[in-house]
């Protein structure tokens, strides 16, 4: 009696470790393709049409911001084979060994890759990275409240605007606005400039409605709130959306982002995904995903091909002086980043 | 024999999916990141205590506010004829077909719309984005956890016990103090341990309706993970959390056994 017990729980055992397992159609190995993006950052039928064309299937997964991902495939590495890291976290991910060099002669496309957009120095080299959209963080304000329009950081502290004031939460976006305002680098190393910069976010905290990351969309367009830093194409978004929202790049100089596609470390499909990188290249897919997301393109075919309109746009594509007075995030030192989380700590818990 | 069988899809669920994260949470809460083993985690808790503080604040003053509301529509539930009771019943539960991630999405922009129609109406009264705001969601999304248990209990409530009560000459308030209240005792402290512990940990509410610039222990446990990736430290207040639930709970059920003692 007592075999039978043990023989019956083994078994019953084996069928709830086998359940996940069951219940989907088996595909090979290679056959698969595990992609990994930020959530609203690539038009649907892209996927389809790789399906379509090559036969690989793609399981598509969505995040949103580079630290969930970064945990993630921290936690399992070998589960995703393709990642969309921005720049500071392209290099941080190269430090840390979690990204597989690509082979470029299988991305013949990454020619059309404008040269601004090869060899930067988050990716020395350019042997882990291809651009995949850029732009650059603009203060978003709604001119039927914010009636100046405002030319420094410092709106984003004005008393006038108490409780419609919105920042990132994310520790990275929100101190490199205030290490700005203070006229420091976004990259400073300096635990004095970066408590500086911490202290005065602590007493913006009275002022703010919400830190916000997707929230942002329904809080601006709605109108309950009336300014915050936007990046690029999600502002240009929104001011489709309300045509109230204007959005400027103040003086104190702003942030210039460059989001990768990469490939992750021992991924378990690296061919599929580097057919698929390449065909995110491909001039054709690169415009559906442009006119998708409104983000800015890297790449000059897409580029050249666009109407007059967008490549004049000064938020998409922004005047040479203006990018000159931005900056782009640098992968930053553990001792830094640990300072980054204890005042981030500092002050969202106190 | 056969009853123990039966039991044996429950254990293999308990090991798989209570017991064997557990101890991945303990393991993970004393070892730093190289696996070896540390106080450190456990220590770093430290300056998360206002955090922690303000966790079973907003928690109990929810629970509370549950309770009292719950009680009341409960009672009243209870009350009414048959039809009466399944309408009312599908209206509490109706909310709770939609996802709760959803609902607290939902909330967040009524509450945004209020604010909006007060600013312009020149009423400096706030309502989103603040305390207010996190308590209101957390009585919101967890009243019926609290009605359903009081109002079983009130149900099997044995009608002539009451009608007895009267006969001996109880007025009505202490028919409900001295009978009511300690036969629904019960379903009062499952209720309690339904929105109390949940309500402790959620990260959810204080994102959305607290414009996360109230963090509770729940948004930092979340932080560890996926923002500042320590998941150590996150194990860690996770454990701390653990045996503070635990000891809380010890606390209740010490207190319902003296009610019941008091009040029978």
């Amino acid at each position: 009696m007592n075999r039978t017990k043990r023989l019956v729980a083994l078994a019953l055992a084996a069928i709830l470790l086998l359940l996940p397992l069951s219940g989907c159609k088996q595909y090979a190995p290679n056959e698969v393709l595990y992609v990994y993006n930020w959530g609203e950052y690539m038009d649907e039928t892209v996927n389809e049409l790789f399906e379509q064309e090559t036969g690989i299937k793609i399981i598509y997964k969505i995040y949103d911001n580079n630290e969930s991902m970064y945990a993630v495939v921290k936690n399992a590495p070998g589960t995703y084979d393709v990642v969309f890291p921005s720049d500071y976290m392209v290099g941080r991910m190269i430090a840390e060994e979690m990204l597989e060099p690509i082979n470029f002669e299988n991305v013949p496309n990454f020619q059309y890759i404008m040269d601004d957009f090869k060899n930067l120095d988050y990716d020395a080299g350019n042997r882990y990275s291809v651009p995949y959209t850029w732009g650059m963080v603009g203060l978003l304000y709604n001119t039927k409240i914010v009636k100046e329009t405002p030319k420094s950081w410092d709106a984003l502290w004005d008393e006038q605007y108490k409780g419609r004031i919105l920042m990132y939460n994310n520790s990275r976006d929100t101190l490199g606005i205030s290490l700005l305002r203070n006229g420091c680098s976004l990259n400073t190393t300096s635990e004095a400039e970066l408590r500086v910069a911490n202290d005065a976010l602590i007493k913006q905290k009275d002022l703010l409605q919400a830190y916000v990351s997707d929230d942002i969309f329904g809080k601006m367009e709605s109108g309950s709130a009336a300014l915050c830093p936007a990046y690029g194409g999600d502002a240009i978004s929104m001011m489709g959306e309300n045509p109230d929202l204007a959005c400027v790049f103040p003086e104190e100089g702003t942030n210039r982002f460059i989001d990768c596609v990469c490939i992750v470390k021992d991924a378990p499909n690296k061919e599929a995904a580097e057919k698929y990188i390449n065909f995110l290249c491909r001039q054709d897919i690169a415009e559906l995903n442009r006119d998708f997301t409104a983000y800015s393109t890297p790449q000059q075919q897409v580029y050249d091909a666009l109407p007059e309109e967008i490549k004049n746009d000064p938020i998409a594509y922004p005047k040479a002086e203006v990018i000159q007075k931005s900056e782009v995030y640098d992968h930053l030192p553990q001792e830094t980043l640990e300072l980054y989380n204890s005042l981030w700590n500092d002050l969202k818990n106190k | 024999m056969k009853k123990k069988l039966i039991a044996v899809p429950y254990y293999v669920w308990a090991a798989v999916f209570i017991v064997v994260p557990l101890l991945m949470i303990a393991y993970s809460a004393f070892t730093d990141t190289q696996g070896n083993f540390t106080l450190d985690n456990i220590v770093q808790i430290g300056k998360y205590w206002p955090v922690m503080l303000r966790s079973v604040l907003y928690a109990l003053v929810a629970t509370v506010c549950c309770l009292v509301l719950g009680y009341l529509l409960a009672y009243f539930m209870a009350q009414q004829s048959e039809r009466t009771k399944t309408l009312l019943m599908i209206l509490l539960m109706l909310p709770m077909w939609i996802n709760f991630v959803l609902r607290t999405q939902a909330m967040q922009d009524l509450l945004d719309l209020l604010q909006n129609w007060l600013r312009l109406a020149d009423i400096p009264l706030q309502v989103s984005n603040n305390p207010f705001a996190v308590v209101l969601g957390l009585i919101y999304n967890y009243l019926p956890f609290m009605v359903l248990p009081i109002y079983t209990s009130l149900e099997k409530l044995d009608r002539r016990v009451i009608e007895a009560a009267e006969d001996l000459g109880a007025n009505r308030f202490n028919v409900f103090r001295k009978v009511i209240l300690p036969l629904t005792m019960p379903g009062i402290g499952s209720g309690v341990i339904m929105v109390f512990v949940p309500t402790i940990s959620t990260f959810v509410i204080s994102e959305k309706l607290g414009g996360a610039k109230h963090n509770l222990i729940g948004n930092v446990i979340q932080e560890q993970f996926l923002q500042v990736y320590n998941p150590n430290v996150g194990a860690a207040i996770s454990l701390v959390m653990l045996v503070l639930i635990l000891f809380i709970l010890i606390i209740f059920s010490a207190l319902d056994e003296e009610t019941k003692e008091g009040l029978l």
